[in-house]
C-alpha cells in the first residue's frame, strides 16, 4: 500500500515537473489569445529562453537566468507583434518565421558562447523549494509542495491572470479585441495596442517556460531542446478553453500522459506509451469539435 | 522580391555570423561548396533535398490559395512515408513500375486520409485546420515512434526502425548519384498545378475563394467552404506523397526524424514562390541547397547547421512585409 503511495506520488510529481513548462507558455498564450493573437511563434520565445537563461544563469546565477529569459522572451514577441499586429501580417506565417529563425539564431549563439563541448552541467540552477508541511503530505505533497520556484511562480500566475482577464477594466478591453477589434476600437479600446501588450506580456511567460527547461529541469541547454512544446502549449489552450484554470487542468494531462512513460518504465512494463502521448491531442481535437464541453474561441482570434 | 528577400536573408545569415563571432566567408564558402559545388553535391545534396520541399510546397502553396492554412504538412508526410514503408514492404514479386506506383499512391492515399479529420472538423464544426493540423503534426511523431518500436520494426527487433522496403518499390537512380526520380515527379506536379491553376474553372474558383469569401460570392455561386476542403484533401496527398517518395527514393526505411523539419520550411519556399508553381519549384531548389550547404557549413566553418533557419525566417518575414498591402485572404500573400 504504502509501496502504491510512492509510486503514484512520484508518478504525480513527474507529471507536474513535465506540465511547469507547458502551463507557464500556455497561461502566456492564452493571454495573448484573448486578445486576438495567435502566436506560432510560442515554440521559438521558449527556446530563446531557454538560451537567455543558461546565458544569464552562468554568468550572474539562476536568477539572473530567469531573468534574461524574460527579457528575451518579451523582445522576440515585441518582433513578433511588430510584424503580425504593428502591420498586419499574417500571424500564422509570421509566428511560423519566428520559431524558425529563433532555432538558427539560439544555436548560432549557443556554439559560439559554448563551444562545441557546450554549456555542460555547469550552469548554475534552481533547487527544490519544500513547502513546510505541506510537502510531507503523501500522493500530492512531492508533486506539488516540493518543486522548483518556476511551478510555485505557474501556479501563483493562474489566479492573478484570471483575475486580470475576468475581473478587471484592462481585462475587459482585451477580451473585447480578442471577440472584434472593430467594436472595441468604436468603444475607445486601441486594439493595436492591447494586442501588442498582450503578445509581449505571453512572450515574457513562453521565455519562463523555457527558463524552466533549464534551470530547473535538464541543467543545460541544447539546439531545439523545446522539441515542440510552444506548439503543444497552444493545443493546451485549446483543450483548456481560453481559461486560466481549464489552461492548468490541461497541462497537467499533458504532463501526466508523457509522465506515464517514465512510470511504465519503473514498473518494467511493456505498454506502447506512444498511445498515451497521443491521447491529450486526441482530446484536444475532441475540444475542437465542441465534445469537451462548450468551447469557442475568441471570435476574432488570427484576424485583424 | 523574391531575389531580395533570399539577398536579405543571406545577408541576415552573413551579419549574424559576424556578430556571434564567427568566419563569415569561410561560412558561406562553405554553404556553397555543400550545395552548389560540384556534380556530386548539385545532384546528391541540393537536389535530392530539394525534392521533398518542392512536391510538400506544391501542395501547401494549393492549400493556401484557397486561404486555407495547412501547418500540418510534416504530419501528412509522415502519414505517407508509414503508408509507403508498409506497401514497400510487401510488393517484392511486383514488377517495379507497378510496385512503385502502388507505395506512392498508398502515401497519397494516407495523406490525404491524414488532413480529413482536419477538413471535417471544419466543413462540421467551423473548427479552424491551423490548430488541427499543427496538432495532428505530434500525433503523426508519436505514431512514427509506435511503428518503428512495433508492428514495422526490423525483423531483429533491435534498432527503432523498418525493414528496408523491396527493391521492387525503389526509385530509380541518376547513376552515380543519389538523386532519384522523385524530381521528375516534382516537375510534373508543378506543370499540372500550373495548368490547374491557371487553366481551369476549378483554379478560378480557387483564387477567388482565396481572395475572400466577398469575392467568392461576387464571381457567383462558389461553395468556398467546399473549394477550401478540396484544396486542403489534396494538399495532404501531395505531402503524403513527399513522404512516399523520401522512402522509396532516399531512406527506403522508415524512422524517426525521417524529416528534418520539410513540412515547416516548405512554407517558407511557398510563400516565396508567392504561391506559383514555378516558383516553387525555383525556391524548392534555393532551400535544397540551403539545407545542403547547412552540413558542409558546420562540418568545415564550425557554423551550426541549424544557422540556416534564420535565413529562412528572413525570407519568410520579408516575403509576407511586402506582400502585405493587397488586402484578404491568401491573395495578400500570392
Amino acid at each position: 500500500m504504502t509501496e502504491l503511495i510512492v509510486l503514484a506520488g512520484g508518478f504525480l510529481a513527474a507529471a507536474v515537473r513535465v506540465a511547469t513548462p507547458l502551463l507557464l507558455a500556455a497561461t502566456g498564450e492564452t493571454i495573448a489569445e484573448r486578445a486576438g493573437v495567435l502566436n506560432l511563434g510560442l515554440e521559438g520565445m521558449m527556446l530563446a529562453g531557454a538560451l537567455a537563461a543558461t546565458l544569464g544563469a552562468t554568468a550572474g546565477g539562476p536568477w539572473a537566468g530567469v531573468a534574461a529569459a524574460v527579457a528575451a522572451g518579451m523582445l522576440l514577441a515585441l518582433l513578433f507583434a511588430a510584424v503580425a499586429v504593428g502591420a498586419r501580417a499574417n500571424q500564422i506565417i509570421a509566428g511560423t518565421a519566428i520559431s524558425l529563425g529563433a532555432i538558427g539564431l539560439t544555436g548560432m549563439v549557443y556554439r559560439q558562447a559554448y563551444g562545441v563541448a557546450g554549456a555542460g552541467l555547469d550552469v548554475p540552477t534552481l533547487a527544490a523549494l519544500s513547502v513546510p508541511v505541506l510537502s510531507d503530505i503523501p500522493l500530492v505533497g512531492p508533486g506539488f509542495f516540493r518543486q522548483p520556484a518556476p511551478t510555485y511562480m505557474a501556479l501563483a500566475a493562474l489566479p492573478l491572470v484570471w483575475w486580470l482577464l475576468f475581473r478587471t477594466r484592462a481585462g475587459l478591453a482585451l477580451r473585447a479585441t480578442g471577440e472584434s477589434a472593430r467594436l472595441a476600437r468604436a468603444a475607445g479600446v486601441r486594439p493595436r495596442l492591447v494586442r501588442t501588450l498582450a503578445t509581449v506580456a505571453g512572450g515574457g511567460f513562453a521565455g519562463l517556460a523555457g527558463a524552466t527547461l533549464v534551470l530547473a529541469q535538464v541543467g543545460t541547454f541544447a539546439e531545439r531542446m523545446t522539441a515542440g512544446r510552444g506548439y503543444v502549449a497552444i493545443a493546451i489552450v485549446v483543450l483548456g478553453r481560453w481559461h486560466p484554470v481549464g489552461v492548468a487542468v490541461a497541462s497537467l494531462l499533458f504532463g501526466a500522459a508523457t509522465a506515464l512513460q517514465y512510470l511504465f518504465q519503473t514498473l518494467g512494463l511493456e505498454v506502447p506509451y506512444q498511445l498515451f502521448l497521443m491521447l491529450p491531442y486526441a482530446l484536444t481535437l475532441l475540444a475542437l469539435a465542441g465534445a469537451v464541453g462548450r468551447v469557442r474561441a475568441p471570435a476574432d482570434l488570427a484576424r485583424d | 522580391m523574391a531575389v531580395a528577400a533570399v539577398l536579405l536573408g543571406l545577408l541576415a545569415l552573413a551579419v549574424g555570423l559576424r556578430l556571434a563571432g564567427y568566419d563569415a566567408g569561410a561560412a558561406l564558402a562553405a554553404l556553397w561548396r555543400g550545395s552548389f559545388g560540384g556534380w556530386y553535391a548539385i545532384t546528391s545534396a541540393t537536389l535530392v533535398r530539394a525534392v521533398p520541399l518542392t512536391v510538400i510546397g506544391l501542395g501547401i502553396a494549393l492549400a493556401f490559395r484557397a486561404g486555407a492554412f495547412n501547418i500540418g504538412a510534416e504530419g501528412q508526410f509522415y502519414a505517407g512515408a508509414i503508408a509507403a514503408t508498409w506497401i514497400g514492404l510487401r510488393v517484392a514479386t511486383l514488377p517495379p513500375p507497378l510496385a512503385v506506383a502502388a507505395t506512392t499512391a498508398g502515401a497519397a492515399v494516407a495523406g490525404a486520409l491524414w488532413v480529413g479529420l482536419p477538413v471535417l472538423l471544419r466543413l462540421r464544426y467551423g473548427v479552424t485546420e491551423v490548430i488541427s493540423t499543427l496538432v495532428l503534426n505530434f500525433v503523426a511523431e508519436a505514431l512514427v515512434s509506435l511503428m518503428v518500436q512495433g508492428p514495422l520494426q526490423e525483423a531483429q527487433g533491435i534498432y527503432p526502425q523498418s525493414d528496408m522496403i523491396a527493391p521492387a518499390a525503389r526509385l530509380p537512380l541518376l547513376p552515380g548519384t543519389r538523386l532519384h526520380a522523385g524530381l521528375p515527379i516534382a516537375l510534373v506536379g508543378a506543370v499540372g498545378l500550373w495548368y490547374l491553376f491557371t487553366r481551369t474553372l476549378w483554379g478560378f474558383r480557387l483564387r477567388a475563394v482565396g481572395a475572400g469569401p466577398r469575392a467568392a460570392r461576387i464571381s457567383g455561386r462558389i461553395d468556398a467552404e467546399r473549394v477550401a476542403a478540396a484544396a486542403l484533401l489534396g494538399s495532404g496527398a501531395i505531402a503524403g506523397l513527399a513522404g512516399g517518395i523520401e522512402v522509396t527514393g532516399v531512406s527506403y526505411a522508415l524512422f524517426q526524424n525521417l524529416s528534418p523539419g520539410y513540412g515547416f520550411t516548405a512554407i517558407a519556399v511557398a510563400l516565396l514562390a508567392r504561391l506559383h508553381p514555378r516558383g516553387v519549384v525555383a525556391a524548392g531548389v534555393l532551400f535544397g541547397a540551403l539545407e545542403a550547404g547547412a552540413g558542409a557549413m558546420q562540418r568545415d566553418a564550425g557554423v551550426p547547421a541549424v544557422a540556416v533557419y534564420l535565413v529562412e525566417a528572413v525570407v519568410i518575414l520579408v516575403a509576407i512585409l511586402a506582400a502585405r498591402g493587397h488586402r484578404g485572404g491568401a491573395e495578400e500573400l500570392a
